[in-house]
């Protein structure tokens, strides 16, 4: 199952890379289209983060997570780069369960 | 479209520019190495997705769903939700790039954020191509091979909670949403579409509340209307 979706995933995230270089651009470009795909990774990410950190199972739960995003939001505000923005992150997470 | 040769210290410029993005941005398939066996996939399944995915939110995005106890099916539906963006890019840079046949066969598997944005501002095609493929194909080599050295460190780690690994995936979500969250558009949308997968968290299989969401991104684009700034500028044509 896993492998699957993997690869199902895989292969159809290539191929909207290729529609995207091959359709004519007049086909999808209509305002409503536009807005609604600029607008789906902004849900969806935002989504992700909440459940990411949020979620156990189906109850919701403030733990070390929760001070884990906390810090990863002050280092987005110093512009801090990506890899120091997750690591500072989990670390965070780390010592708090120690 | 002007096509002349492009000068020397032009081409230099974008391909010093270019690299810079390509190792920032590669060294972070470590984290993905790390992130995608915490949440239980082998080492091969994990470079597979680097090597035949190869987009980074959306990689993230199915290792996330997974590692939540979703179903393999919802973590393919999100990551294919997320990689739609990659259409549009796509959209804006075909008559800029202007490759046909294999040539766009294989541009197309490098067609990312990073790569989209280090050329789609280029003035000329041959400065959009140097671009594009330095990018795209300096992430590609160091995405795949940080995230091999990210898995096997992953697996001799033990429990991923210890080192906060579950966080990490967290803020790396937020450090992909967070440059479009620089209008009260987008901000009210991401607003929303948190509060709604947390609202169904209780009710849902794992997975749900994230699609969910996308549902918000729908309403939001459908009621709304001007343009949204923090979109990639239009390719000069």
């Amino acid at each position: 199952m896993t492998w699957t979706a993997i690869l199902l995933a895989g292969v159809g995230c290539y191929l909207l890379k290729l529609a995207g270089l091959s359709i004519p651009a007049r086909v999808l470009e209509r305002p409503v289209v536009e807005r609604v795909a600029d607008l789906i990774p902004v849900a969806l990410l935002a989504a992700l983060v909440a459940v990411q950190v949020f979620a156990h199972g189906h109850t919701l739960v403030l733990d070390a997570r929760a001070a884990g995003l906390g810090v990863a939001v002050l280092l987005l505000l110093v512009r801090a780069p990506f890899l120091v923005v997750v690591f500072g992150a989990a670390l965070t997470a780390a010592l708090l369960r120690l | 479209m002007p096509d002349e040769p492009l000068p020397r210290a032009e081409r230099n410029a974008i391909v010093r520019d270019s690299l810079g993005v390509g190792v920032a941005t590669g060294a972070y398939g470590v984290s993905f190495g790390a992130v995608s066996v915490a949440a239980g996939l082998s080492v091969l399944q994990t470079c597979a997705l680097s090597l035949v995915m190869f987009t980074g939110a959306s990689q993230f995005a199915l290792v996330g769903v997974l590692a939540a106890g979703g179903a393999p099916f919802s973590g393919a539906l999100t990551a294919l939700l997320l990689g739609t963006r990659n259409t549009l890019y796509g959209l804006r840079l075909a008559p800029l790039l202007a490759w046909r046949g294999g040539r766009r066969l294989a541009a197309a598997h490098v067609l990312i954020d990073e790569s989209t944005a280090m050329s789609v501002t280029r003035p000329t095609t041959a400065a959009a191509r140097v671009g594009f493929l330095t990018t795209g194909v300096s992430i590609f080599v160091l995405w795949n091979l940080a995230t091999l050295v990210g898995a096997v460190a992953g697996t001799t780690i033990g429990d991923p909670r210890h080192l906060g690994l579950d966080a990490a995936v967290g803020a790396a979500f937020l450090a992909l949403l967070w440059p479009r969250l620089t209008d009260l558009r987008n901000r009210l949308v991401a607003l929303v579409a948190a509060a709604v997968a947390l609202g169904i968290v209780p009710v849902s299989p794992a997975g749900v509340p994230v699609l969910a969401a996308a549902g918000v991104a729908l309403l939001a684009g459908v009621l709304t209307h001007g343009d949204d700034p923090t979109e990639f500028p239009k390719a000069r044509r």
